[in-house]
Parts: C-alpha cells; structure tokens; sequence
C-alpha cells in the first residue's frame, strides 16, 4: 500500500498525462501518442486507486471491470463512423449516470469514502458537493439519454414544443435546488431523493423542445456537463485529479458548443430555448413559389467534362453524402482526377456533419487524406481561384443570402463561400429546402449547374466518365 | 479543515439540548495552534484553485486541438470523464456486500464501458488519419 502522499502524486502524474492526451489532438500526427499516454494516465491512476486499503472487493470489481470492458470494446470495433454522434451521446449518459450512482453510494455510506464526521453523517461542506455532483450527474444522465434518442432515431427527431414549456421547466429547478438546500440543512432522505427524482425529469424536459439539427451544440453541451459532474464528484471525494480531468473536460465541451453555436450563428441561449426546426413545413411553401426559377441542369457527363478540363476543384461535401454513404465512391472519382493532375481540396464547414469534426472523420474513414481536407477559415479565400466547386449533399452552409440578404433568417451565418467558384456543380436529389428550410440562391445562379442524382450514383457516373 | 471543525462544533451545538461550550472552545483552541503553525487553508479552497486553473489550462490546451479532430476529442473527453471511476471503486471497495457496495459496483461497470469504449473507439478515428501518399 502507497503512502497518501505516493498517492497524491501518482494523481498528478495521471492529471499530467491526459493533459498531453489532449495536447496531443492539435495535430493527427501527434494525436495517436496522446491517446496512449492519456491511456496510461488512466490506467496509473485506476491501478493506484485499486491497491488502496479501502478497495478490498477484489473479484467483484474485477467482474465489473472486465463487462464493462467487453461491452465497451465490443461498441467501440463495431460502430459505423456515421452512428458516432449517437454513441458519445449514450457514453455521456453513462458518466452520468455513474455520477448519480457514486454519489448515491456516497450519500448512503460516507465512512467508505472517509467523508464522514464524528455521527457517521455528512459535514455541511460534503452535502453541497454531493448536491452538485448528483443533480449534474442526473441532468446529464437523461438529457444524454434523449439526446441518444433523437439521433439514433428511436424518438422524433422534431421539437417537443408545448405551452408553459419555460415556466414548467423553471418550477421544477426551483424545487430542485430548493430540496437541495433543505438536503444540505438536515441531510435526510426525502429531499434527496425528490432532488434527484426532479433533476431526472428536468434532463428529459431540456431536451424535448431542440429539434435534430441542433443535436450538434446539444452532445457538445452534454460533454461539457458530463465533465462538470466528474469534477462535482471530485469535490465530494476531495480527490484533486477528479476535479482536473473534470474541469478539462468541462472546459471542452464549452469551447465546442461555443464554436458550433457561433457556426449556425445561434446564440446557446437560443438553442436551449429550443423549437428550432419545427418551422421548416410553413416555410417550404414558400418553396413552392421559386420553385418556378429557372435552373441549369446537367447529367453526370457533364461534370465530368467541366472538372476534367479544372485546374482546381474544390469539393464541399454535407452530411447528405454520408447519409447516401457514398463517401467511397467519391474518393474513388478524386483519385481518378489526382491521376488526370486536377488539383482536388476538400473545404469543410464546421456543421458539416452531425457532430463537430464528423465529416472529417467520415472523410478519412474513406482513405481521404487529412492533408487536402480544409477549415471553412483556411479555403474560403481559396475560392475565387478554384476553376470548379463540387457541392455534394450540403445545402444551407453555402447559401450565399447569408451574406447578401438581411432578411434571411440565417442571415449572419459563416458559409462556405462556393459561388465565388468559376463554375459550380450541385450534386443533389432534388430541389427540396435544408435543414433551416430554405432556399438556396446558389442553385439559381448562371454559373451553377444542378446535377440531380443520388449522390454515390452521381459520383460513379463521373467516375466512369473521366476514365 | 477549519470550515469542517466550525461545522462539527456547529453540529454538536444543534445537537445537545445544552450549548457545549467546552466542545467549541476545544476545536476553537485546535485550530489556533493549528493556525500559529501554519496558516492552515481549508480543503475546500485548495480543491477550488485546483480547478479554476485546471478549467484554464483546458481552455489553453482545447483551442489548440484541430477542427479536424473536434470528434476524437469528444470520444476521448468522454473515456476521461470516467475517471469516476476512482470514486467508484472506492465505493464498491467494501467487502461487505450492501446496497452502497452494490451501486458502486454498477458505476464500475459503466465508468469501465466509457474508458474502454471512449479511448478504443478514438484509437480507431485517429489510425484513420493518413497524410497523402
């Protein structure tokens, strides 16, 4: 048995060594180390937490371990790159509820944690932690779990929107933080769990209202607050390394939401009022009307000419391209055109995808090399050079009205600015509104050609006209 | 240390139908040899500096993460908060079986599903990654 102070130190080196894990994700190249040390820091300081008196339960916890072990493993080798969103969802779900039941456990038994004060009880100081680590815990646990729901599919994808909504939601964190108070004032069972009953339904109930395609700042929030109830934890078990990794982990999530929020050009306040999406049937009739626009368009040995006689083809792919799974089929038309010499870059918007970065990881998973593939704030100068912008499968993050007209409601929005391209090529099915249930300029300008095709065919015919 | 005495003596206070002056005045007594040694601080606040400088050096560390890795980073955020599990397996730390040992063990369970899941399952994005041949 380490001394407490050995302890304490190999804490720190653990909170060291995921600190460089992620120090390691600035670069791919650096990124697979940073895992392996962030690896080793857990397992110093799960192995330095084991050898401790106080652990005893040896064969238990290791059947635990190992379950938990096969099940993650299992999730981990056979989950499509698409389902990620829906994964870090569910695994939030899991530090949540954890956190519940640690703190659970540690409100039932505080000699275990050597919490406790001369009657076996809790010192004020340990109730307020517990209160904060269980209702964060909680929140996190069936947000995460609705939030799973929404992207997996399993529930409606659509708001939840309903009258008194706001008001419900701000009675029950009243008498949320009430019952906690009463809880840190005499420590007995009722408050608590009403606290906790409570803060289970406030997860569900924030989450409802937020329609699919606010899922992106929504799993980056849950991250941030999975970390908020590790460090909760922390403070209750007064263990420092907790409370880094809590925070560090807080903090990026924060950061992410924050970027995604600023890409959509939404406020978090604004998302997390939710209702978001719910609009796109009123506006599509508005659709109905331009629909009348006159459009170019083109088959797919059309594109084929057009690019093949570039210079530069920027491609801008959306998530469109992954729901038609047709990221291969693509990297076998850009090796064909890498072979004809055509310059080929991928631009990529930060909401690209379901999550922040899921594109690139969709893109990779295709063999596309990281190298090519650029941030919306590295490429968009780059396209008043480019000879042919490829659109494929994403709509609202190159509406030029965005930027031209202030009337637009995504007017403000950053977007990948395609029609300063010399030619543009849209790979589309149909003419049909995005997300934010609008139109789309670039489809109607001289210089866009509209390819209407599923997005894989579309890419194989160009293929096979190249060759 | 002081705030949790304060609150002990405060208990005790509450407590008996009498005010235990002699309890105070010895943790009050306590406390001020503690203090002629060292200004002692309370754990507490040691904990809380602790985290605000651990929340501003992820904000450091986390801006300077590609955007092209914003995904791996979530998956391995996710293997990091497990780190509850130390409090989980303190929990379940006790031979006795009892219900606190028995939730300890479920939140075992669930912290090991991230840890393995969350870092495997970026160890398999990141081996994705490959620069241009």
């Amino acid at each position: 048995m380490l001394s407490v102070n050995m302890v304490a130190m190999a804490y720190l080196l653990a909170s060291v060594l995921i600190i460089f894990a992620l120090k390691g994700l600035a670069s791919p190249e650096t990124a697979r180390r940073g895992n392996a040390l962030g690896m080793l820091g857990m397992g110093i300081a799960a192995l330095v937490t084991l050898q401790m008196d106080a652990v005893q339960n040896y064969a238990w916890i290791v059947a635990a371990i190992a379950i938990g072990a096969l099940l993650g493993g299992t999730v981990a080798r056979k989950v499509p790159m698409t389902h990620m969103p829906q994964t870090v969802a569910f695994m939030h779900s899991l530090v949540g509820l954890a956190a519940v039941l640690i703190a659970v456990s540690a409100f039932i038994d505080p000699v275990a944690y050597g919490i406790a004060n001369a009657e076996g009880g809790l010192y004020m100081a340990s109730r307020i932690e517990l209160f904060l680590g269980t209702f964060i815990g909680a929140i996190t646990f069936t947000a995460s779990l609705i939030a799973f729901g929404k992207l997996q599919g399993v529930l409606p994808g659509k708001p939840l929107v309903f009258g008194a909504q706001h008001l419900l939601n701000l009675v029950l964190g009243i008498v949320m933080v009430g019952a906690g108070i009463i809880f840190c004032m005499n420590e007995a069972t009722l408050p608590f769990t009403m606290m906790l009953g409570v803060a289970l339904v406030l997860g569900v109930l924030l989450i409802v209202p937020i329609g699919g395609a606010d899922m992106p700042v929504i799993v980056s929030m849950l991250n941030s607050y999975s970390g908020w109830a590790a460090a909760g934890i922390g403070f209750t078990l007064g263990n420092n390394m907790l409370i880094v990794a809590g925070a560090l982990v807080g903090s990026s999530g924060a950061i992410l939401s924050y970027i995604m929020c600023k890409a959509m050009n939404r406020s978090l306040i604004n998302v997390l009022l939710g209702g978001f999406g719910g609009d796109a049937v009123a506006a599509s009739s508005t659709v109905g009307q331009v629909a009348d626009r006159p459009v170019k368009s083109g088959a797919a040995e059309d594109a084929a000419f057009l690019i093949s006689n570039a210079r530069s083809v920027v491609i801008v792919p959306g998530y469109g391209l992954a729901v038609a799974r047709a990221q291969h089929a693509l990297k076998e038309m850009v090796d064909e055109l890498l072979e004809q010499g055509v310059q080929v870059k991928f631009a990529i918007h930060p909401v690209a995808g379901r999550m922040p970065g899921h594109m690139n990881v969709l893109l990779a998973e295709a063999d596309v090399p990281y190298d090519i593939v650029f941030e919306m704030d590295k490429i968009n100068s780059e396209f008043a050079d480019t000879d042919v912008a490829l659109v494929i499968g994403a709509n609202d993050v190159t509406n030029p009205s965005a930027k031209t007209d202030p009337s637009s409601p995504i007017y403000g929005m950053p977007i990948l600015e395609v029609s300063k391209a010399e030619h543009v090529i849209v790979i589309k099915r149909s003419l049909s509104p995005g997300y934010a249930g609008l139109d789309n300029d670039l489809f109607y300008m001289d210089k866009t050609m509209m390819l209407f095709s599923d997005a894989k065919q579309a890419c194989e015919s160009i293929k096979q006209a190249l060759h | 240390m002081r705030q949790r005495r304060i609150s002990q003596a405060a208990d005790v206070a509450e407590g008996g139908n009498t005010v235990n002056t002699a309890a105070i005045t010895q943790v009050a007594n306590e406390h001020a040899a503690q203090a002629a040694h060292v200004s002692a601080v309370d754990p507490f606040v040691f904990s809380f500096t602790v985290f605000v400088l651990a929340i501003i050096v992820g904000y450091h560390v986390v801006w300077t993460v590609t955007p092209a890795l914003h995904t791996p980073l979530m998956s391995v955020t996710n293997a990091i908060s497990s780190i509850i599990i130390v409090g989980a397996l303190l929990a379940a730390g006790p031979v006795e079986m009892t219900l606190a040992t028995v939730l300890g063990l479920i939140a075992v369970g669930l912290a090991a599903v991230n840890i393995f899941g969350g870092f495997m399952v970026t160890q398999r994005m990141l081996a994705m990654f490959k620069k241009r041949k």
